[in-house]
């Protein structure tokens, strides 16, 4: 397939995806929405005021920032995760498995999806944060960057879990009970400052932790942990990732018998 | 000029064990309309499977146009449609959508496709559906999508599994014509079926699979020319006591008033009747047995099977 064609098959993936989660936008766009409306509600307006300003700023502005990276992050995993699970249910991925497009393509098509969603929830998200707070973003390079690199990250990690589901309780798995916890514990709603040592240090295992601290520094400018070291992470783990899936896509036997 | 299809000595062992193809090897030629018989699991979706890179094969190798469907897999994929055994496409989106979709994993730029998928629809009576969700479609509108979606990339091999199966009579003819159009202007196509009338009014060509084995790949011809016998049912004016006996046929009697004769092929009919005449029966009606391509396939199954057993 000659790269004219490839282009082609990768403009089809995505527009697919962005259309499927677009024509159920009440199970893919609005409920974040709402979450986030609720969160500010209670943590911000009304608990906020009484817990003081954290690393520095008020805390309504302290975890819109975490509030907009965990949208970015649960809308990647899902997005990838049940499009692709729903194909591999139906069977409607024989129509790509049968195509001539390179593995590559369509991990690229789902993955490019799966940051579409991301970060149109993410938009959505900020701005509901503005009705709230004031946003000054201090750098914009490393907001957008950090987004989606997550995006990116997550929409990956939801293909793997995807490809080796074999029930729809299969993809709820992880994100119930690994991604929900180590958002919640990876600084969303805290710095880890005000943590004990012993559970700081433990913190730092915790790669949730990096990419909303790196997020929030590029908003407020301000951050537990050093950006460079936290970039390189997320482009590890997401190239590792990239490389697992195109193996999967090869080798899994819930694709091909 | 390379084979459309060239198969050779294809194994296939899956997951859990089952054996399901035991050394296959077949050629199809281009411009060709081959049929694929064999009863339930003897492994005709298994080899379109791997042809189609859709089942993972243990051993052989697989040729279509000349392309390896391992070493050069992309070109290989290009060239053929599949139309499978069960419907899978999405349900919750639009046959234009999914045809669309289809013509853009194989690359086909997408003024081209809509060209394509709009004619396609068109021809198989699928406009006024192209724009409702797929599970809306009825089953026989369900077949002719996959069809449609087969052909949107406008690939020169066509192969088909079961594509008439729960398609009324009327619907099968017409897929029948459509099938010819595309063999006339080029395509080559295999199909699977279990409807022999329908291998025998398409195909010029035909591999019998049982047990994963290849029992017979001749032409149609060359198949029916081995029915040399052909059974009829007479139904009479008056009751027999005894079936009568007449030189050169073989008469069983099914109740008072209904005979089944064995005619072979260079006996004439006249004969038969002027033998009844002088036996004082009168015949009421007559007609053939059973579709005498199925007589046929149970036999050679029944050989096929008979052979295996003594190796
Ligand atoms: N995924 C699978 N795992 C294990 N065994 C399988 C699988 N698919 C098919 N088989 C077995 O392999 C054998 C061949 O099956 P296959 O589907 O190729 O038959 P077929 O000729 O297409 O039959 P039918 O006319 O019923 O469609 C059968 O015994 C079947 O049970
Ligand atoms: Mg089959």
């Amino acid at each position: 397939m000659d790269a004219r064609r490839q282009w082609i098959a990768l403009c089809t993936l995505v527009r697919r995806e962005v259309r499927r989660f677009m024509r159920i936008w009440t199970q893919t766009l609005l409920p974040p929405v709402i979450t986030t409306t609720l969160y500010y509600l209670i943590f911000g307006a009304l608990i906020g005021p009484r817990i003081g300003p954290m690393g520095g700023v008020p805390y309504i502005q302290y975890i819109a920032p975490g509030l907009i990276m965990m949208s970015v992050i649960t809308n990647a995993y899902s997005n990838v995760v049940s499009s692709f699970y729903g194909a591999k249910f139906q069977r409607n991925i024989d129509e790509m498995l049968v195509s001539p497009m390179p593995n590559a393509i369509i991990v690229l098509g789902f993955v490019i999806g799966g940051i579409a969603r991301a970060l149109c929830v993410g938009a959505a998200v900020t701005v509901v944060s503005l009705l709230f707070t004031d946003l000054t973003i201090h750098h914009l390079a490393v907001v957008v960057s950090t987004a989606v690199l997550t995006a990116a990250l997550f929409s990956l990690a939801g293909l793997v879990n995807a490809i080796f589901a074999n029930s729809f309780d299969d993809i709820n798995i992880v994100p119930t009970f690994v991604l929900t916890p180590l958002i919640y514990l990876g600084g969303v709603f805290y710095s880890i400052e005000v943590l004990p040592a012993f559970w700081r240090s433990v913190s730092l295992f915790n790669p949730m932790l990096y990419m909303v601290n790196v997020f929030r520094y590029g908003v407020l400018g301000v951050s537990d942990v050093q950006v460079v070291g936290a970039y390189a992470v997320m482009a590890g783990i997401t190239a590792v990732l990239f490389l697992l899936n195109l193996y999967l896509l090869e080798r899994s036997s819930s694709l091909r018998s | 000029m390379p084979q459309a299809l060239a198969i050779h000595d294809l194994h296939k062992v899956y997951p859990n064990g089952k054996v399901a193809l035991r050394g296959i090897s077949l050629e199809v030629a281009e411009g060709d309309f081959y049929a694929l018989l064999g009863p339930n699991g003897a492994g005709k979706s298994t080899t379109i499977g791997i042809v189609t890179s859709l089942v993972r094969k243990t051993a052989g190798r697989v040729e279509v146009f000349g392309h390896d469907i391992d070493r050069q897999f992309s070109q290989a994929k290009a060239c053929i449609g599949l139309v499978p055994q069960e419907f899978n496409f999405n349900i919750f989106e639009k046959p234009i959508d999914i045809l669309l979709n289809q013509a853009g994993y194989y690359g086909v730029e997408r003024r081209r496709a809509c060209a394509r998928a709009e004619a396609l629809l068109e021809h198989l009576g699928l406009w006024d559906a192209r724009n409702q969700p797929a599970r809306f479609l009825s089953g026989g509108m369900k077949r002719r999508l996959i069809i449609a979606r087969a052909l949107v990339h406008d690939p020169r091999l066509l192969i088909l599994d079961e594509p008439t199966a729960g398609v009324d009579i009327e619907l099968r003819r017409t897929l029948w014509r459509f099938l010819r159009e595309i063999n006339a202007a080029g395509t080559t196509i295999i199909l699977t079926t279990h409807y022999l009338e329908e291998a025998e009014t398409l195909c010029r060509n035909i591999g019998i699979i049982d047990h994963g084995r290849l029992i017979e790949n001749t032409s149609m011809r060359r198949l029916l020319a081995k029915l040399h016998v052909e059974t009829f049912v007479l139904d009479l004016a008056a009751p027999v006591a005894a079936p009568p006996v007449l030189p050169g046929y073989t008469v069983r009697r099914i109740d008072e008033t209904c005979l089944e004769v064995d005619v072979p092929k260079d006996k004439p009919l006249n004969r038969l009747f002027a033998e009844l005449d002088a036996a004082g029966i009168q015949v009421v009606s007559l007609r053939n047995k059973v579709n005498r391509l199925e007589e046929l396939f149970v036999r050679l199954v029944g050989e096929g099977r008979a052979a295996l057993a003594e190796a």
